[in-house]
């Protein structure tokens, strides 16, 4: 790996010198503490559809977000006029704002001892994805949906196949004297197309592939291909019979779970008390299948960061141990609340910092996915859910759901169109096998694994 | 308008011409000037204030239904022409063409006395107090009271190639308060919401207290919920809220953009059966304050109400611009966008299901054992197979004819075409939910409102955890 290019110095440059300016402004009117986050994008979209260019659109940004804490209160802004001028009225307007939120002691932001001084380059970015010009996003995204009707017959429309790309720069620079440079890139290829069924209905299939750097796009058509089997193999989806069914979820679905887990465990929601984790610090929360860890120092991972956005070094957090509930994510003011230390979790900064997860995943196990099916004479394997049926305060759980009836340990017929429920708590511990599967494709990520049982609603 | 005025007409031309440069069919350009205000308010405290200043243009060029786009985020005109360069690049090689645009004046449904962005910070807490104190007075039991305020002046204005140029300005405010009641060591929450494009009047209606008390109320309730049934069930749906039901069942799928592009359930279904007969529902963009109200939309249209489902059959679909021109109809006014950092596409209004007959104490009367569902979280579609969800915040058993107890929260799932078809009873009790709703579609959020009389619906399934009970 080698350090940032020249052009990316630069760039980072200016933005330093903004946030600087406008911690400046921020001293000048004599404000307590202040945190600046400068940000610069540039990004490029292109759809293609039927064969067609949809859409191309470029867009570039930049902007700062500034948080002032002064006598214990806090305000919040944004803007993305940086003009000298520009940027002193932006400060003076947050400094009238902030006598109207109220004196919190816990609010002051860590002292500069707390903060990194150094982190490591993390090799978030490639400089081949500011290369891509419309032209060959355009040509990618053209192969991978005509992949995607060659593939089946039964490819009849499509939403089309899109490319897009992102590179970020951006420098968080606080009164206390952190300055944190970072950059970063992204890119994905996506292919959406349906199907044809009975009775007008239509069944869609998407796929995508990518991340960090341009190599994980890989062959268009591959994507294309796997968009195709995904609508065709929903084809004919029946309503299964309401009952109580061991359920397996794939690797897909099993992130998501994992996903409402990594809600309740975030240290605004403990102090809050809206999790029905809030008092179960080392209590067994799961099955001892069950390991979860946070890593923000996973070389390209899609949720890497070097420093939080309190200006904290970033580190390995065990959340689940072996069922057992090792600890939360915190940020200061979390970790003030709840009386126990940060854990580098900070995001949102520039605005009011709360904790989050950043490659957030389940360990992986020693079976291999086909083996969870084992056993099993009527289930449910999930490959995808809907809606947003989850609550964190009490745990319970009721989704839409769609994937395979598993008969006699196989996969049979599609379903869809039916709610499985049960308490997250529940499904956690419920847990009787784990696959070994696991890939750091999204920032929350899990392997396949098999829950005893769930209740499902349909006919 | 601080922003968008200030933009000279010979400027707006010349964004034009340099957007269709390239030989494009046609081009707009949309000035937003956006300034926000938002006080959070956590367990009795005023943990921070928010907001700012957004300011920019966005530029579209249109050759056929392929879209180019760039925005600017300043009124500078290089870098403003850079973007409608860039946007125009779409279409290539064609002629160029002459462009005039005229200012034209709409009628506004809204217009607000007193913006709540521009009040004096001290008064926005002093809602957010009153609402506060009003939720913890309800019950002992309330144990934790958080409530937040958001307010937005938009200013937009829209210049079209194809002659029009609209301005106008849209205010917004919501207002939302949490409660969480504890007893004998469970903790449950409710919410309530509202607000739409009033100023400060929509306190006289809606005071904080009645917020603070609705949220209080169904925190209170659920402490007592038990497991919601599992099953295919009848189900009958409260007025106001239940709208989202309609928004997901039907509204998406009815979006030109996906019919053009054949990937909805609901396409070629134009003049077919789609409901029960007793199903008529309407999008009506200019109902007053209405969250999602607009006196124009984003590509300049003036809109007007539409029935999309008349007696159970398929009128029309929601059109922006581009597939209007493919269906050979005019534009609806749906063309809605996020900012102007993002294109336009057809969304929904206010979408509601026009009154029926039924008295709201005969549809309970009817049913032997179901549900009757009073709050949600919210919901989703899949366009393509019509599949729908949404998420019971209340509810209740209906047990020969009556409600009965309440039930924890569940996720009731359908099929558009088919969950609209058992529709048995309509209610003669129409009403519009208060703004709270925010519509989501490909990465652009948008507020929206919905409307609902009673209705029972005679299968639906419900996403509980108590079999055969």
């Amino acid at each position: 790996m080698s350090g940032p290019s020249r052009a990316t110095k630069a760039r980072l440059d200016v933005l330093e010198e903004a946030a600087t300016r406008a911690l400046e402004c921020a001293s000048a009117l004599g404000i307590d503490h202040a945190e600046v986050s400068a940000s610069e994008g540039e990004s490029l979209e292109v759809n293609v559809r039927q064969g067609a260019t949809d859409l191309v659109k470029e867009s570039r940004s930049r902007g700062i977000g500034m948080r002032i804490v002064h006598d214990g209160r806090v305000a919040t802004s944004a803007t993305t006029d940086l003009g000298v001028e520009a940027v002193q009225a932006f400060v003076a307007g947050l400094a009238d704002m902030v006598r109207f939120s109220e004196e919190d002691p816990l609010a002051l932001p860590p002292s500069p001892r707390e903060q990194t001084g150094a982190w490591d380059d993390l090799d978030l970015y490639d400089p081949k994805t500011a290369r891509v010009g419309p032209k060959r996003a355009i040509s990618m995204a053209t192969r991978a949906e005509k992949a995607a009707f060659k593939q089946d017959r039964r490819i009849t429309s499509s939403e089309g196949a899109g490319f897009s790309r992102t590179i970020g720069f951006s420098v968080l620079a606080t009164s206390g004297g952190f300055v944190g440079r970072n950059f970063g890139s992204n890119q994905y290829l996506v292919a959406h197309v349906v199907a044809d069924d009975a009775g007008g209905k239509k069944r869609n299939g998407h796929y995508w592939s990518g991340g960090r750097h341009f190599d994980l796009i890989g062959s268009p058509e591959a994507v294309g291909r796997e968009a195709a089997a995904r609508a065709c193999r929903a084809i004919g989806s029946q309503k299964m019979a309401t009952g109580v069914y061991p359920v397996v979820f794939d690797k897909e679905a099993a992130g998501t779970i994992l996903g409402l887990l990594g809600s309740c465990i975030m240290g605004d929601r403990i102090y809050r008390e809206q999790s029905y984790l809030a008092a179960r610090l080392k209590d067994a929360v799961a099955s001892p299948l069950v390991t979860v860890i946070d890593d923000p120092r996973i070389p390209r991972g899609p949720g890497t960061r070097p420093y939080d956005a309190e200006g904290r070094r970033t580190r390995k957090n065990k959340i689940v141990s072996k069922g057992v509930l090792d600890g939360f994510l915190l940020d200061t003011y979390s970790a003030r609340k709840l009386d126990m230390k940060p854990t580098g979790s900070a995001a949102g900064g520039g605005g009011v910092p709360h904790p989050t997860s950043s490659n957030f995943y389940m360990k992986a196990g020693r079976q291999k996915p086909a083996s969870l099916l084992k056993g099993i004479d009527k289930g449910l394997y999930v490959t995808n859910m809907m809606g947003f049926g989850f609550d964190a305060m009490t745990g319970n759980f009721s989704r839409g759901a769609g994937g395979f009836l598993i008969e006699a340990g196989e996969l049979t017929t599609p379903v869809g169109e039916i709610t499985i429920s049960r308490n997250l708590d529940e499904i956690l511990k419920g847990i009787v096998a784990v696959a070994n599967d696991l890939e750091f494709k999204t920032s929350v990520a899990a392997p396949s694994f098999r829950v005893d049982q769930m209740t499902i609603s349909g006919n | 308008m601080r922003g968008a005025t200030k933009v000279e007409p010979e400027h707006i031309r010349k964004l034009l011409r340099a957007a269709l440069e390239g030989g494009a069919d046609f081009a707009d350009v949309y000035f937003e000037y956006r300034r926000s205000r938002s006080f959070v308010m956590e367990d009795g405290r005023v943990r921070t204030v928010g907001g700012g200043v957004d300011l920019g243009v966005g530029i579209r060029a249109v050759k056929g239904e392929a879209v180019g786009y760039a925005y600017a985020e300043s009124l500078e005109l290089d870098s403003m022409l850079r973007a409608a360069t860039t946007a125009g690049q779409i279409a290539r090689a064609g002629r160029r063409k002459r462009v005039s645009v005229q200012r034209r004046r709409i009628r506004a449904m809204y217009r607000p006395t007193l913006e709540v962005v521009d009040m004096d910070g001290a008064d926005c807490v002093a809602l957010l107090r009153r609402a506060d104190k009003a939720a913890r007075k309800v019950s002992r039991k309330i144990v934790r009271v958080d409530a937040s305020l958001s307010a937005v002046h938009k200013e937009v204005l829209v210049a079209s190639s194809d002659g029009a140029i609209v301005f106008d300005e849209q205010p917004m405010v919501r207002m939302g308060v949490s409660a969480a009641a504890r007893a004998k060591g469970r903790t449950e929450q409710g919410s309530s919401g509202g607000g739409g494009r009033f100023g400060l009047e929509y306190f006289d209606a809606h005071t904080p207290e009645s917020h603070g008390e609705e949220a209080a109320r169904v925190a209170l309730v659920n402490l007592d919920s038990r497991e919601a049934p599992a099953g295919t069930m009848p189900v009958v749906l409260a007025n106001g809220d239940s709208g989202i039901l309609l928004h997901e069942a039907v509204g998406h799928g009815l979006e030109a953009d996906f019919n053009r592009k054949e990937t909805s359930n609901y396409t070629g279904q134009i003049g077919k059966p789609v409901a029960s007969p007793l199903v008529t529902v309407v999008d009506a963009p200019r109902i007053g304050g209405e969250r999602g109200s607009i006196n124009v939309d984003d590509e300049g249209v003036v809109p007007s109400s539409h029935r999309l489902i008349v007696n159970g059959k398929l009128r029309r679909y929601l059109y922006d611009k581009i597939s209007a021109k493919h269906f050979g109809v005019e534009p609806t006014g749906s063309g809605r966008r996020q900012s102007f950092r993002h294109v336009p596409m057809p969304r929904m209004s206010n979408t509601y299901m026009e009154a029926g007959e039924d008295a709201p104490e005969d549809i309970i009367r009817s049913v032997k054992r179901g549900i009757y569902a009073v709050r949600f979280s919210g919901g989703q579609v899949n366009i393509s197979n019509g599949d729908f969800v949404f998420s019971l915040t209340e509810g209740y058993l209906i047990e020969d004819g009556k409600v009965t107890a309440p039930l924890k929260g569940a996720n009731l799932i359908g099929n558009g075409p088919d969950a609209l078809g058992t529709v048995s009873m309509v209610g003669n009790d129409f009403r519009l939910s208060d703004g709270m709703w925010t519509c989501g579609k490909d990465g652009q959020s948008v507020p929206v409102g919905v409307g609902m009389p009673t209705v029972k619906l005679d299968q639906l399934t419900v996403g509980g955890t108590a079999v055969g009970s």
